[in-house]
């Protein structure tokens, strides 16, 4: 534990503490706060890509009133801040889900954990429907037709055509909105999710150590931050076309 | 006539033209683009339609396909009536294959997956088969080796002969053809016109709109000129090229022949 005793030395010699680093007890909750974390972003990325695949698809359907839903919807999204709908979907929704026996107290069906999921990925999903729709836009109208000549309903030329051409034009700014997320997921410690930003607070409680946590999260969601863009950069390289843009 | 075989294309016989147009009249707006444009193509014709740029030749061929909708008239399609609000445009569209100006291939896909694609997705047929059938239209279309290529790395000429073959692979029964070679080199128009001649030669149903008069006077069974919406002068090729008889066919063709 050579590793361990140079933080206590630390700690010891000059305040500094990264009381984690030589503490069992410190160190497993923060290896769980990261997991939780960890599990939130890619959970809020899926659901916030999957709104966006859907609401872009909608916004182009013949129904009137669908289209005004998601308009509303993306208005709604984008005009409010993420923190109030955070609290808003888990004290205001949050109520009117079922509850069970969790021994002795009642429990939501959905746990902090999943409003958590649920309104990252709409605030998100909100961006990524416009940006999934300027990339639509960005494929020619001959192309579409090409796919209708062949055959194809809209909803098979959107997924096997228009979408795939769609998808590495906007993956820049599709970049940009993820890190955003990713950046934001921080906010579910406002209703208690046990991720790294609620972790931190728990251990600077018990330690007086804020210099030394806030030192750490910089640290996390930098290294985070990282690897998502570089995953993305891989990716967008990949599905570079030979030839084409 | 037109209400027995807007019951189902079942009353098509072969003696009957493959495809019907009559009377079809299309406005984008206020203005008018087709007024009144009757034509018959028999199985086995290839028609080409010249005219003037803005003349309606692309719009009419769009509406036999339902790419643009008409307001009045009629187009049979096998007896499909294409004017019918509720056409099958799937069942449409299996009968009518389409090649466009611009070739219009999807970028994201090689060459053979584009042709393979439209009958996995679309008629859902067996991988295998299609696959086999794809590198037989690419044999056909004279672009061995360029399978795995991606559209763009094919040239011009290549990406409308992989255009070609891919509405091949549907296995239409009328093929469209809209100006296929008026955004190619000069030098790759030949290799397209050549596959487009031997299409037709095997007995391919073929509606050109074209500005080749040398391939439209060497290939085409009849030629129909429209101008300003309306079919100014039609006929055998050769009567038609050497005998016109309306002054605007003569302009015309006095200025591009």
């Amino acid at each position: 534990m050579e590793f361990a005793d140079y933080f206590l030395e630390l700690y010891e010699n000059t305040g500094w503490n990264f009381v984690f680093l030589y503490e069992q007890y410190e160190y497993d909750r923060v290896l769980e706060g990261m997991w939780v974390s960890i599990k939130l972003i890619v959970a809020s990325l899926i659901f916030s890509l999957v709104v966006g695949f859907i609401g872009a698809w909608a916004q182009g359907v013949n129904s009137k009133f669908v289209r005004n839903a998601i308009a509303g919807y993306i208005q709604l999204f984008r005009n409010t801040p993420p923190f109030v709908q955070i609290l808003f979907f888990y004290f205001v929704l949050g109520n009117l889900v079922p509850t069970y026996d969790a021994g002795g107290y009642q429990e939501g069906y959905i746990d902090s954990f999943g409003w958590a999921v649920i309104s990252l990925g709409f605030f998100a999903g909100s961006f990524n429907v416009e940006i999934f729709r300027s990339g639509i836009e960005a494929v020619p109208e001959s192309t579409r037709e090409a796919a209708e000549a062949l055959g194809y309903t809209r909803l098979m030329s959107y997924i096997h055509v228009i979408f795939p051409l769609a998808f590495r034009v906007c993956l820049p700014s599709l970049n940009n909105n993820l890190v955003n997320l990713l950046k934001t997921t921080t906010l579910a410690y406002g209703i208690a999710v046990p991720e790294m930003m609620y972790t931190a607070n728990q251990i600077w409680s018990d330690n007086v150590n804020v210099s030394e946590m806030m030192i750490f999260l910089f640290l996390f969601y930098v290294g985070l931050v990282a690897i998502l863009v570089y995953g993305m950069h891989k990716w967008e390289r990949k599905m570079k076309i030979p030839g084409y843009g | 006539m037109s209400e027995i075989a807007s019951n189902g294309g079942s009353a098509w016989t072969p003696d009957q033209p493959m495809v019907s147009i009559k009377d079809v009249h299309k406005s984008f707006g206020d203005l008018e683009v087709l007024k009144g444009i009757s034509m018959d193509i028999m199985k086995g014709e290839c028609i080409c339609i010249i005219g003037p740029s803005g003349s309606g030749k692309s719009t009419l061929i769009r509406c036999v396909n339902a790419l643009n909708d008409i307001q009045k008239g009629s187009i049979l399609v096998e007896g499909l009536e294409v004017n019918d609000p509720a056409l099958d445009k799937l069942e449409l569209r299996k009968k009518v294959g389409m090649v466009f100006q611009q070739y219009n291939l999807f970028p994201h896909k090689t060459a053979i997956e584009n042709i393979m694609m439209a009958p996995i997705h679309v008629l859902k047929q067996d991988e295998k088969e299609v696959e086999e059938l794809a590198r037989e239209l690419v044999k056909k279309v004279r672009l061995e080796g360029k399978e795995n290529s991606y559209p763009g790395e094919l040239s011009g000429g290549q990406q409308q002969r992989v255009a070609i073959a891919r509405s091949l692979a549907m296995t239409p029964d009328v093929m469209l053809f809209d100006e296929v070679t008026s955004a190619l080199d000069p030098e790759t128009v030949k290799e397209v016109l050549t596959t487009i001649q031997e299409l037709a030669e095997e007995g391919m149903t073929c509606i050109l709109v074209t500005h080749e008069m040398g391939f439209a006077r060497e290939v085409a069974n009849h030629i129909y000129f429209t101008d300003r919406g309306v079919i100014v002068e039609h006929g055998e090729p050769a009567t038609f090229f050497d005998d016109a008889k309306d002054p605007r066919t003569k302009e015309f063709l006095s200025q591009i022949l």
